[in-house]
C-alpha cells in the first residue's frame, strides 16, 4: 500500500480513507482524531473526537460541554481500532496533553507529530521517538537562525530586569494554553516566589495545570478595583500578548513589555512588536531538534506541515531522506 | 564579551532615555576593567578596531553551510551579520561556556594584533568561541555598524550617573557630565584612568591632548514673566542664526571641531579647519553661504544639512555648499583661559582674532541694539535675514559656565508656525505608551485632478497632555478604516475626521516626501474638536511660505 492510501491531505486537513477519520482538521468532520488543544488544531463541532484525555479537557474547558456529539479519551501507547485501523497516541512534550498519532494499515506505519518539542518542559510529558515508515513533522521553526536557547537563561533575563526596574510591571506575553504555564513554572523554578499576576483569559487552564498536578504557586488575577498607578509596581504579569496592546494594560505602572516566543530569536521580530525584553522561549523544536528527530526516528520518508517547509525537505534532501511538503493550511504560524 | 553583548540586545530594545542610562550606568558599574572601556568605546564611536569585510564572513559561513539553506535563512532574517550569528552553530547546540568565552578587551587586542592573512582564520575561532548573541555583537563591530539608538552624549551621561554610586561605604563622589566631557577628547580606551576618577579611586586624568572639547554654556527659553524682571540695560542680544553650535579648539598645530555634545567633526569640515590661523577655543554658530563682511547671504538649515552627519566630504560638497563660522564667545585666548571674564570682555578680545581669521571662514555674530524688551519684540518678530529664528541675550557680565544655568543666558525664538492639519494614521507609541495610539500622521488638503484630497504633510508624537491622548487614542479606536501592521488610517473626509493644530518651527522643501515639504518639530498644539477637516489648511498655504522665505 502506498502511504497516501492510507493517509493524505485534504482541504479539511489530513484524512485516513480507510479509517474514516481526520487529524487535527481545520473545518467540522464526522470522525476527528486530535493532537493536542491549541485552537488551530482542536476546533469545535465536530461529530465524534478522540484524543487524550487532557486534550478533551481542555476542548471542554475552551469551547464548553458541547464542543463535540461524543468523545473518547485514549491512553499513552494504548493500540485502539478504528475501522480497521490501528491507532494510537504517545506524548509530544508540547503542551498538556499533547500527542503525536502513529496510524497503522497492513504493516504500513504513519506518524503524525502534531507539534513537539524536545526540551525538558515539566508542565507536560516528554516526546517519546516512535519508530514508523512516513514521520509527519511541523517546520515551524524549520530554519536554521533557530536555535533555541536553555529557557532558564531566558528567565534570569526577566529576573535581573526586575532588579534593574523595580518598579516597571513586566508584563510577560504568553500564549494562555501551555506557553503561560510553563513560564510561571520556570520563573518558580528560578526561585522567584512573590505573587504572579494573571489575565482573566489564563484563569481557568492555569486552574486546570494545578489540578493535573502542575504548581505555579501564588497566582493571582490582574484586576483592580479603581485606577491605581501603584498597583503592580515591580510585579510580573502574565497575558496573551494581543493584551498588552490593549487598553487592558493601562493599569500597570510603566509597563515592560516581554514576550516569551520562539520568535524572538530574530531581533527585528521583537522591535516590530513592541517588545523591550524578548524571552525566547519555545514549545516547538528548533533546527538542531528537527534534524536530530528525524535522525532518530529514522523514517524511510518525511512529511513536512506547517512552518518553514523549504529549508527541511532541502535539508532532507542533503541527506537522501525522502521528503515532501504538504502544503497544509489553517494552522497558525505564529503561535507559539 | 557576555556582558557586552547582553548590553546590546537589552539596548535596542529600549526605547526609553532613562531605561537605556539605567542600562549603560548598570553595565558600567559591574563590567571590569578593560572591557567596560573597550564596551564604553563601542558605544561612543570611538573603537579602533581591524575591520572585516561582509564578503568574507559570507564566505567563512559558506564553508560549513549549504548555500540554499544560508540565502533561507538570510532571506528570513534580512541582516548578515545577524543570520550569521544565528545559523553558525549549524544543527549542533550552542556549547558555548560563559566562563570561556573570549572576553571584549581580549577580542579587541587579538583582532588589532592580527597580520593581513591571519584575519580569516581568527575570525572563525571568535566565532566559535562566542554565542549567538556574542557572535551579533563582535560582527557587528567588525563590520562597523553598530546601531544602537546611544550617542555619545548618553554614555557619558551613564558614566555620570555611575560615578555616584561606587562604594556606599564612601560619600557620593558624583562626577558632572560636562566634566567628563571636557576630559573626553584626551583619554583613549580603555579609559582604565577615568573609571579609577569616576569611582573615587584615582585623581582626576592629566590631558596631555591639546584643543579638547570644554563643554559648552547653554541659554534658557524665555518663559511669562521672565523678562519683566531683569533690567533691558544689564543685558546685550545677538541674533540666533539657524545653523548649528560648533566650538573650534586649536592648540599647538592641532585644530579640531567639535559638535555641541563634544563629538569630533573636524573631518567634515575641511575648508573651516584648514582656515583656522588662530590658538584657542572659540564657540559659534556653523552656517553655509558667505560671511556677512563677504556680503553674501546666509543660507538655510536645509543647505547646511547636505554638509551634517558625513565623516568626509567631497571637493563638489565644499563648493556647493561652503561651511564658516559665526564667532560668538571666547573660552580660551591662545592657552589663557578667559571664561571668569565677563561677556563683553570676552567679546572684545575675540573680536580681534575674528577681524585678523580669513574673512570668507569666520566673522563675529553682530550685537542687535535695543533700548527696551518691547523693542526687542519687534526685532525678534520681525528679523532682518531669513535664517534668524530669534534673539539670544546675554547678561553683560556673564562669564562662560559649561551647562544651562537660569539667569545669565536666554534664547527667545521666533513664535512657532500654526497650520490646522486633519489626523491621517496613527501608531502605537512605545513603553508607557504601548497601548496608546500616540504617534500621529496629519495632512492638509490639495487639489489633484480627482478633486480635493489630503496629503500627508508631517509626523507627531508630542504636545498634546494626557487627557487630550486619551481623546485621541479614543478617537483612533472608534474611527479605524485601515491597519497596516502597527499603524492604522483613520477616516478623514471633507465632513468627518479630527482637525489638529500643528505648530512647528521650519519648513524646507522635500523630495522625499509627497507632499514636497517637511517640517522641523513638528508638535500637536492643540485639538481642534471644533473644525471639520474642510476647514483645514492647504499645500499651497505652506509652499506659500517658502516662496516669500525664497523670494
Amino acid at each position: 500500500m502506498k502511504p497516501e492510501a492510507l493517509l493524505h491531505p485534504t482541504p479539511a486537513g489530513l484524512f485516513c480513507p480507510i479509517g474514516r477519520f481526520h487529524v487535527d482538521p481545520v473545518r467540522p468532520v464526522e470522525r476527528a482524531l486530535i493532537t493536542h488543544g491549541h485552537s488551530d488544531h482542536a476546533r469545535s463541532g465536530h461529530g465524534r473526537v478522540l484524543a487524550t484525555r487532557q486534550t478533551l479537557d481542555i476542548m471542554r474547558i475552551r469551547y464548553g460541554e458541547d464542543f463535540c456529539e461524543s468523545e473518547q479519551a485514549a491512553e499513552f501507547g494504548e493500540l485502539l481500532d478504528v475501522d480497521g485501523v490501528t491507532v494510537s497516541f504517545h506524548p509530544a512534550g508540547h503542551v498538556l496533553g499533547s500527542a503525536q498519532i502513529r496510524i497503522e494499515k497492513d504493516g504500513l506505519r504513519i506518524v503524525v507529530s502534531g507539534d513537539y518539542k524536545r526540551g525538558v518542559d515539566p508542565t507536560c510529558a516528554p516526546f517519546v521517538p516512535v519508530a514508523c515508515d512516513v514521520f509527519i513533522t511541523e517546520a515551524t521553526f524549520g530554519l536554521p537562525v533557530f536555535h533555541h536557547p536553555n529557557p532558564r537563561e531566558e528567565i534570569a533575563k526577566l529576573l535581573t530586569s526586575l532588579k534593574q526596574f523595580p518598579d516597571r510591571s513586566h508584563l510577560v506575553g504568553a500564549y494562555a494554553l501551555g506557553k503561560a504555564q510553563r513560564v510561571i513554572r520556570l520563573i518558580r523554578d528560578c526561585g522567584y516566589d512573590e505573587p504572579i499576576f494573571i489575565h482573566g483569559a489564563l484563569a481557568r487552564l492555569c486552574d486546570y495545570y494545578e489540578s493535573q498536578g502542575v504548581a505555579l504557586g501564588d497566582i493571582r488575577p490582574a484586576t483592580i478595583e479603581k485606577k491605581d498607578p501603584g498597583a503592580f509596581k515591580g510585579a510580573v504579569v502574565v497575558g496573551p500578548p494581543s493584551a498588552f496592546q490593549d487598553r487592558w494594560a493601562r493599569r500597570f505602572n510603566e509597563p515592560l513589555i516581554a514576550f516569551a516566543s520562539g520568535w524572538m530569536m530574530v531581533r527585528q521580530r521583537a522591535k516590530q512588536g513592541g517588545v523591550e525584553l524578548p524571552l525566547v522561549i519555545s514549545d516547538h523544536c528548533d533546527w538542531p531538534e528537527l534534524l536530530e528527530t528525524i535522525g532518530e526516528v529514522r523514517p524511510s520518508e518525511v512529511w513536512v506541515t506547517h512552518g518553514r517547509e523549504e529549508a527541511l525537505v532541502r535539508w532532507c534532501e542533503l541527506k537522501q531522506i525522502p521528503a515532501r511538503p504538504l502544503h497544509l493550511v489553517g494552522y497558525e504560524d505564529e503561535g507559539d | 564579551m557576555k556582558s557586552f553583548s547582553t548590553l546590546l540586545d537589552r539596548l535596542v530594545l529600549t526605547p526609553s532615555r532613562n531605561g537605556k542610562l539605567k542600562l549603560l550606568a548598570d553595565y558600567f558599574r559591574d563590567t571590569p576593567d578593560p572591557d567596560r572601556g573597550y564596551g564604553l568605546a563601542a558605544l561612543a564611536g570611538a573603537l579602533d578596531l581591524k575591520s572585516v569585510k561582509p564578503a568574507m564572513l559570507r564566505e567563512l559561513v559558506l564553508e560549513r553551510m549549504d548555500p540554499v539553506l544560508f540565502q533561507y535563512s538570510y532571506d528570513y532574517v534580512g541582516d548578515l551579520a545577524e543570520t550569521i550569528a544565528l545559523v553558525w552553530d549549524g544543527s549542533a547546540k550552542d556549547d558555548t561556556n560563559d566562563a570561556e568565552e573570549p572576553r571584549l578587551s581580549e577580542v579587541v587586542t587579538r583582532m588589532n594584533a592580527l597580520g593581513r592573512n591571519e584575519v580569516r582564520s581568527a575570525v572563525r575561532d571568535l566565532l566559535d568561541h562566542l554565542d549567538p548573541s556574542g557572535r551579533f555583537a563582535f560582527l557587528k563591530l567588525v563590520t562597523g555598524s553598530l546601531r544602537i539608538g546611544v550617542s555619545a552624549r548618553l554614555a557619558k551621561q551613564a558614566l555620570s550617573d555611575m560615578s555616584g554610586h561606587g562604594d556606599e561605604q564612601k560619600p557620593a563622589h558624583s562626577r558632572d557630565v560636562t566634566e567628563i566631557e571636557t576630559l573626553w577628547h584626551g583619554l583613549e580606551a580603555p579609559y582604565e584612568p577615568l573609571f579609577a576618577w569616576l569611582e573615587g579611586r584615582g585623581e582626576r586624568p592629566v590631558l596631555a591632548t591639546p584643543a579638547i572639547f570644554h563643554s559648552v554654556m547653554l541659554a534658557n527659553p524665555v518663559e511669562d514673566g521672565d523678562l519683566a524682571k531683569l533690567d533691558p540695560a544689564d543685558y546685550a542680544a545677538e541674533w540666533k542664526w539657524d545653523g548649528i553650535r560648533i566650538q573650534m579648539s586649536s592648540y599647538g598645530g592641532t585644530r579640531k571641531l567639535y559638535s555641541r555634545s563634544g563629538d569630533d567633526i573636524t573631518g567634515a569640515f575641511p575648508d573651516i579647519v584648514e582656515a583656522i590661523d588662530f590658538e584657542g577655543v572659540i564657540d559659534g554658530e556653523l552656517l553655509v553661504g558667505g560671511t556677512l563682511r563677504s556680503n553674501s547671504p546666509t543660507r538655510s538649515f536645509s543647505d547646511l544639512q547636505q554638509r551634517l552627519n558625513r565623516k568626509t566630504v567631497t571637493a563638489k560638497m565644499t563648493d556647493d555648499y561652503p561651511a564658516f563660522v559665526r564667532a560668538y564667545d571666547l573660552l580660551f585666548q591662545g592657552d589663557q583661559d578667559v571664561r571668569a571674564k565677563g561677556f563683553l570682555e570676552r567679546r572684545e578680545r575675540l573680536s580681534g582674532i575674528i577681524e585678523s581669521a580669513p574673512h570668507d571662514r569666520f566673522d563675529l555674530s553682530d550685537l542687535v541694539p535695543f533700548s527696551d524688551w518691547d523693542e526687542l519684540d519687534r526685532l525678534r518678530i520681525a528679523p532682518p535675514d531669513p535664517v534668524i529664528e530669534g534673539v539670544m541675550i546675554k547678561r553683560r557680565d556673564s562669564v562662560y559656565q559649561a551647562g544651562r544655568l537660569k539667569g545669565p543666558w536666554f534664547k527667545w525664538k521666533r513664535d512657532p508656525y500654526n497650520i490646522d492639519a486633519v489626523m491621517l494614521y496613527a501608531q502605537r507609541g512605545h513603553g508607557k505608551r504601548s497601548s496608546y495610539y500616540s504617534d500621529f500622521t496629519f495632512g492638509v488638503w490639495t487639489e489633484t485632478p480627482e478633486g480635493d484630497q489630503l496629503v500627508p504633510v508631517g509626523k507627531a508624537y508630542f504636545g498634546f497632555t494626557d487627557a487630550e491622548l486619551e481623546v485621541l487614542d479614543k478617537f483612533v479606536r472608534d474611527n479605524t478604516v485601515e491597519r497596516f501592521g502597527p499603524v492604522r488610517a483613520v477616516r478623514a473626509d471633507k465632513d468627518f475626521g479630527f482637525v489638529l493644530e500643528v505648530a512647528f518651527e521650519g519648513l524646507q522643501r522635500s523630495t522625499r516626501h509627497k507632499s514636497g515639504v517637511a517640517m522641523r518639530f513638528p508638535r500637536i498644539a492643540r485639538l481642534r474638536q471644533d473644525k471639520l477637516p474642510r476647514d483645514a489648511d492647504r499645500l499651497s498655504t505652506l509652499t506659500a511660505m517658502l516662496d516669500a522665505r525664497e523670494a
